[in-house]
């Protein structure tokens, strides 16, 4: 009965006597679900264009904040260390197409899944190898005052991160929408052999399209590790994308910052309301069953394709 | 020339539905099981038995688990090592509040309600597909895990949260698990275990279930239409597969380590054995092994591969090497043979039929 009280009553009681704390939780939990949204948009650029579901992404954000957090403390100025690091990504991408991709080829989509948790290992390995396992602390002037709105207490470096989001979904639907590569990945995504009947070098596309990813994730890399540091958990961020990606949808960017925001807000409340009943730390696992219940009503996520089966 | 099964008549069904239907392959199987039982705990030392020969064994139990579900059944899972905490935990609840039920009968229930809970985990998959269901197992994966950790209730109050295996015998004098266990008891164990569940999960992919399973991964709607019900057959599944990798995870918790956190179950384990499946083969019990032998061995092997070229490598650059080494290794192989381990065991056979001639 007790218990029961502590699921069902106190945590809405709470609720209702502080909305405005509610709200607050609300909004730090909106403003984290971005940053997962950051990590999701990099799986669903690659799955859409490729199939590929990758799971590499992140340790190829942990990697990109690597290089750039580097160079950074190597003395090169911060565009030009954003310049030197996208242009890592854009050949790592071409690597991958070349030596993974492309033997792989009409394989089964999970033996691609497999080929990139090898790819994960393999990244992770080599950026620490290359650039040292230990914590870097990265500055690049993100402020991280804690502001007021009307009594509810904002975080600055929150703001600047959804800002900055924002603009590279902008950014994303620009380049999708009104440029020649962008409707050439559009055509790839729609059907791969119809865009190679009309003539769109599928082997390009998937460069650019990994490369594309890997610069989102250099995003998400850097203001991660503004955050936390750059260090090996950044990877593990990729963990909590996952079901930011299946509510969502694997196929839908809208769906990925959607989901995001969903998870983030979803999470928040249940760790501040709920986890104290059972001691804390149901972050972890919160999120999956979110989306797992979810996806008992929606199968393909919020704004997935609907997978339409015939024999 | 040796290879061959030239005037090897089947007078029976039986003889025709036999798992090894060739002699040489029979010949061949027995005399791995003889290799097994007796040259192994008589030259093998210690260290062969304990840190190669017993994870092997225990990680075949689990890839056999998982390729049940995941190379015959068709669905993808990476719930792996909850499944397996489910086990070890299960275990040692039961152990500990009944001391007098044999260790046999407790890992059989253990293997149960790993089942269980992989029945519950394996509802939405009625649902939900592909890599959606996969993404949905890892909520198994991280909520058995933190539930193991957060509850004390399941180590028995222990202060550090590690359970550690009580000793217990088999019939009555061979200590398999505590700290005086002999390891060639704890060996023959595990082999004999392993050896009698493989059996039936051979005979279980080559009965009715198995085909059911198949007919579900290779199209469940079309498997609907002639009479395959998709709820009975892919629960089946998750729970004959929770039962491997149940006592997989029993056994690696009590036999192997002796003692455990539920953090050794995390999701690196679940992938390890994901892993162990594909390169293996998926749908080949055979396979399931072989592959378990690759990922043991594998990381052995580079440990000790600076030491044999006569060189010291510092120990952090070594470890990134070796995670560097591996996954190159992983995307090799499934560009050399997607298809597993398994498959070119198989091509070689094929090859050694036609051998020396090559028509």
């Amino acid at each position: 009965m007790e218990f029961l009280t502590a699921v069902f009553l106190t945590p809405f009681a709470t609720m209702i006597d502080n909305p405005s704390f509610l709200l607050e939780v609300v909004i730090g939990g909106l403003l984290t679900g971005i940053m997962y949204s950051l990590v999701a948009l990099g799986f669903v650029l690659i799955y859409k264009a490729s199939g590929v579901f990758n799971f590499a992404q992140g340790t190829m954000v942990l990697f990109a904040a690597l290089t750039f957090v580097s160079l950074l403390e190597r003395g090169v100025p911060v565009w030009a260390s954003f310049i030197l690091a996208a242009l890592v990504m854009v050949a790592l991408a071409f690597l991958i197409e070349r030596l993974m991709l492309r033997p792989l080829v009409n394989q089964e989509q999970i033996i691609l899944f497999m080929a990139t948790i090898g790819l994960s290992y393999f990244l992770a390995g080599f950026g620490e190898l290359v650039w040292g396992g230990d914590v870097h602390l990265l500055d690049i002037g993100i402020p991280k005052e804690p502001l007021i709105f009307g009594g509810i207490l904002v975080n600055e470096f929150d703001l600047v991160a959804a800002g900055v989001a924002g603009t590279l979904v902008a950014g994303l639907a620009f380049f999708f929408q009104y440029t020649r590569i962008g409707r050439a990945l559009r055509a790839v995504a729609d059907d791969h052999q119809a865009a190679l009947s009309v003539g769109i070098p599928l082997k390009t596309i998937w460069v650019i399209v990994w490369s594309v990813a890997g610069i989102v994730g250099l995003v998400a890399g850097i203001m991660w590790g503004s955050n936390l540091g750059v260090q090996f958990s950044i990877s593990l961020v990729a963990l909590k994308a996952l079901p930011v990606l299946i509510l969502g949808g694997f196929t839908s960017v809208p769906g990925a910052i959607v989901g995001g925001l969903v998870i983030g807000a979803g999470e928040k409340v249940a760790e501040v309301f709920w986890g104290p009943i059972t001691g804390g730390a149901i972050e972890n696992w919160f999120a999956y069953v979110l989306a797992l219940v979810f996806l008992l009503f929606r199968p393909q996520g919020i704004f997935g394709e609907r997978l339409i089966e015939r024999v | 020339m040796l290879y061959r099964e030239t005037g090897q008549f089947k007078t029976s069904y039986a003889a025709d539905q036999a798992i090894f239907p060739i002699r040489q392959d029979r010949y061949l199987a027995i005399a791995a099981l003889v290799l097994a039982y007796v040259a192994v705990p008589l030259l093998g030392s210690e260290y062969w038995l304990l840190t190669i020969m017993i994870p092997f064994l225990v990680f075949s139990l689990a890839a056999i688990g998982l390729n049940l579900l995941t190379g015959y059944a068709g669905q993808l899972s990476l719930g792996t090592g909850g499944f397996m905490a489910v086990g070890a935990f299960a275990t040692y609840k039961l152990t500990t509040s009944f001391p007098g039920l044999n260790i046999v009968a407790v890992f059989l229930l253990a293997g149960l309600v790993a089942a269980a809970v992989g029945l519950a985990f394996g509802f939405p998959s009625l649902r939900i597909k592909g890599f959606y269901l996969a993404v949905a197992t890892l909520a198994a994966q991280f909520f058995l895990i933190w539930m193991f950790n957060k509850f004390p209730w399941f180590t028995n109050y222990t202060a550090s949260g590690v359970i550690s295996a009580p000793p217990r015998a088999v019939f009555g004098r061979f200590y398999v698990t505590g700290a005086e266990a002999d390891p060639v008891d704890k060996y023959l164990f595990v082999l004999t275990v392993v050896v009698l569940l493989a059996l039936a999960a051979k005979n279980l992919v080559r009965g009715r279930i198995g085909r059911a399973f198949m007919a579900i991964r290779d199209m469940d709607i079309a498997a609907e239409i002639i009479g395959i019900r998709p709820l009975r057959t892919k629960l089946l599944a998750f729970a004959v597969s929770s039962f491997y990798c149940g006592i997989a995870g029993a056994m690696w918790a009590f036999i192997y380590t002796g003692g455990v956190e539920p953090l050794a179950f995390d999701i690196d384990r679940s992938f390890q054995i994901l892993f162990m499946v594909i390169i293996g083969g998926l749908g080949s019990i055979l396979g399931s092994f072989l592959g378990a032998g690759f990922i043991v061995l594998t990381p052995l092997f580079l440990d000790n591969l600076p030491r044999l070229l006569g060189f010291a490598i510092p120990v952090n650059i070594a470890s990134n090497l070796q995670a560097m080494i591996f996954g190159a290794l992983i995307v090799f192989f499934l560009i050399a043979e997607p298809r597993g381990l398994a498959r070119l065991w198989q091509v070689g056979k094929e090859k050694l039929r036609m051998w020396p001639f090559p028509y």
